[in-house]
């Protein structure tokens, strides 16, 4: 192991604990982190962007309030966003070849500013589909940000850059959206936790739109205890975003231990059961196992709330990027292309029904959340797809692969319920597979107790990935 | 709104004119397919008769 692994290759809080101790300084943090990039983005192609001034500045800044006895919350932790956030000074990309013509982002995004202020240090940004249309990682204008743990697979997207740079051991964590489960699907190809939070929780101010209804930020990190710090970090009410959602902040990692005693706990069945592979399958079983859950519950018409999403995400996404239809469809990535200009031509109505149908689920799912705490569902129907997998078999039928990649994260971002993906290595697996632990609308802390429960006993796990640690 | 009564091609050609997009030869198979697969999942969402007091789900507070 090199010395960047010793630093790195663990999970972000021990960082913290650390550089809070003056056990290692942020600055070492940080150059441990460039020398990792350094080594591992030219293989996995995470980072577009490495900020290498600002993280050494950002460090120094960290180390000298640790020597005056105040280390903030997040004490030198090495993080990456993905590049649809604006960092001052980098052109936000937003995965694709338009907007690099556009100049340098002025100020960072909301949240970047929030670990800014808590003593994150920021590495750069990182790859990810065009216009956050995708679940693959693939990016026709930067190439695909490939698996750690398999590079001759998918990392998952769209926060692919994300999944890989945690994975790798470059960062301890990232910041990524999820509109319909672009979190939630490189954690699970990339066997890492990662949190949607709750839609409208944390601000969406500076950060490139995908669909206004939908698109959630959150973080992907190596544990639970991560998550609730960076999740504790990151909400606040910020004036600059308008679709934020006014609620009193949670105190995560003070409830993190809370355990599970007393949560009603249940597998979700029907749709949630039928179009997957075993592995995915058995991994709900694993983590239900674990919790000692045996129930099971069936959402109500969860395949209409895929097809509703699916309108969604369409009408709006091609609504905001119809003037760069008109005048530059050839710039676009082909993967999104088509998606985009059939999108600019959904009938009205369809879209309505959609959004009505919304209010129907939301309510639907009220009423289940009155008789269970925490529902567990796959988070992917399989484990990382060879890259330029074309189509998969699920329940006997052929099926293109890359909207599907989706199916089960996409009915829950529907009306923006929380939930953390969490990792499971099956007995002899090389690859991970990841299962939603989805709680009611505003109890992020409920599901990541959970989660923490799941991590301390082992029963699921983030390791850097074996071949970068063994290098 | 059965797929059966869907035309996506002749959908696609009105409405690329409609909204000023330029679909060259090789891009028109894929918007075709994909306009399809969003005309099957209208379907699944418009068959499912909601009751008329059923609102949007987002809310415009003035």
């Amino acid at each position: 192991m090199s010395d960047f692994a010793d630093i790195l290759h663990r999970p972000g809080h021990e960082i913290v604990a650390d550089v809070a101790a003056r056990r290692l300084s942020a600055r070492e943090v940080a150059e441990a982190a460039l020398d990792a990039i350094e080594a591992g983005n030219p293989k996995l192609n995470a980072f577009t962007d490495v900020t290498h001034e600002r993280a050494v500045r950002e460090a120094d800044r960290v180390d000298d309030l640790v020597r005056r006895g105040t280390p903030p919350p997040l004490a030198g932790l090495p993080y990456s966003v993905k590049n649809l956030f604006d960092v001052e000074g980098v052109v936000t990309r937003a995965g694709s070849k338009i907007n690099r013509d556009n100049p340098p982002a002025p100020r960072d995004a909301g949240l970047v500013e929030r670990m800014t202020a808590s003593g994150g240090v920021l590495l750069g940004a990182v790859n990810m589909g065009e216009y956050a249309y995708d679940f693959t990682g693939e990016n026709a204008h930067d190439g695909a940000s490939l698996n750690p743990h398999d590079p001759s697979r998918m990392s998952g997207g769209s926060s692919g850059g994300s999944g890989t740079s945690v994975a790798a051991g470059m960062v301890a964590a990232s910041l990524g959206s999820d509109t319909n489960g672009s979190i939630r699907v490189p954690s699970s190809f990339c066997g890492l936790y990662g949190l949607k939070p709750t839609f409208g929780r944390l601000s969406r101010s500076r950060t490139f739109p995908f669909v206004a209804s939908l698109d959630h930020l959150g973080p992907i990190a190596r544990s639970p205890r991560d998550l609730a710090l960076l999740f504790d970090a990151l909400q606040g009410t910020d004036a600059d975003d308008p679709a934020q959602i006014e609620r009193s902040p949670i105190a995560a990692g003070a409830t993190l231990e809370g355990g599970i005693d007393g949560l009603r706990i249940a597998v979700a069945g029907g749709y949630f059961r039928r179009q997957a592979m075993p592995e995915a399958l058995a991994g709900v079983d694993h983590v239900a196992k674990a919790l000692g859950v045996s129930r099971e519950v069936e959402l109500f018409e969860a395949h209409r709330a895929r097809a509703a999403a699916y309108l969604i995400t369409t009408s709006e996404s091609s609504a905001q990027h119809w003037p760069r239809l008109v005048e530059r469809a050839a710039d676009f990535d082909p993967d999104t292309r088509d998606r985009f200009l059939s999108g600019a031509m959904v009938p009205a109505a369809w879209y309505i029904a959609a959004q009505r149908f919304r209010a129907l689920f939301r309510a639907e799912m009220r009423k289940l959340f009155e008789t269970v705490d925490v529902i567990l569902a796959p988070a992917t129907p399989f484990r990382a797809l060879p890259s330029g997998t074309k189509t998969v078999e699920l329940d006997g039928v052929t099926l293109p692969a890359r909207p599907n990649i989706g199916l089960f994260a996409q009915p829950i971002s529907f009306i923006g319920l929380p939930v953390v993906a969490v990792p499971v290595w099956l007995p002899g697996a090389t690859l991970p597979i990841g299962v939603q632990v989805i709680a009611p609308a505003w109890r992020e802390h409920v599901a990541l107790r959970v989660a923490h429960v799941l991590h301390a006993t082992g029963a699921t796990s983030a390791p850097v990935a074996a071949l970068i640690r063994d290098e | 709104m059965a797929e059966r009564e869907f035309d996506a091609e002749a959908h696609v050609a009105h409405m690329a004119s409609v909204m000023g997009l330029t679909i060259r030869p090789e891009w028109r198979e894929g918007v075709v397919a994909n306009m399809k697969a969003t005309a099957r999942a209208a379907g699944l969402v418009t068959e499912f008769r909601l009751e008329e007091h059923v609102e949007p789900a987002p809310v415009f507070e003035p």
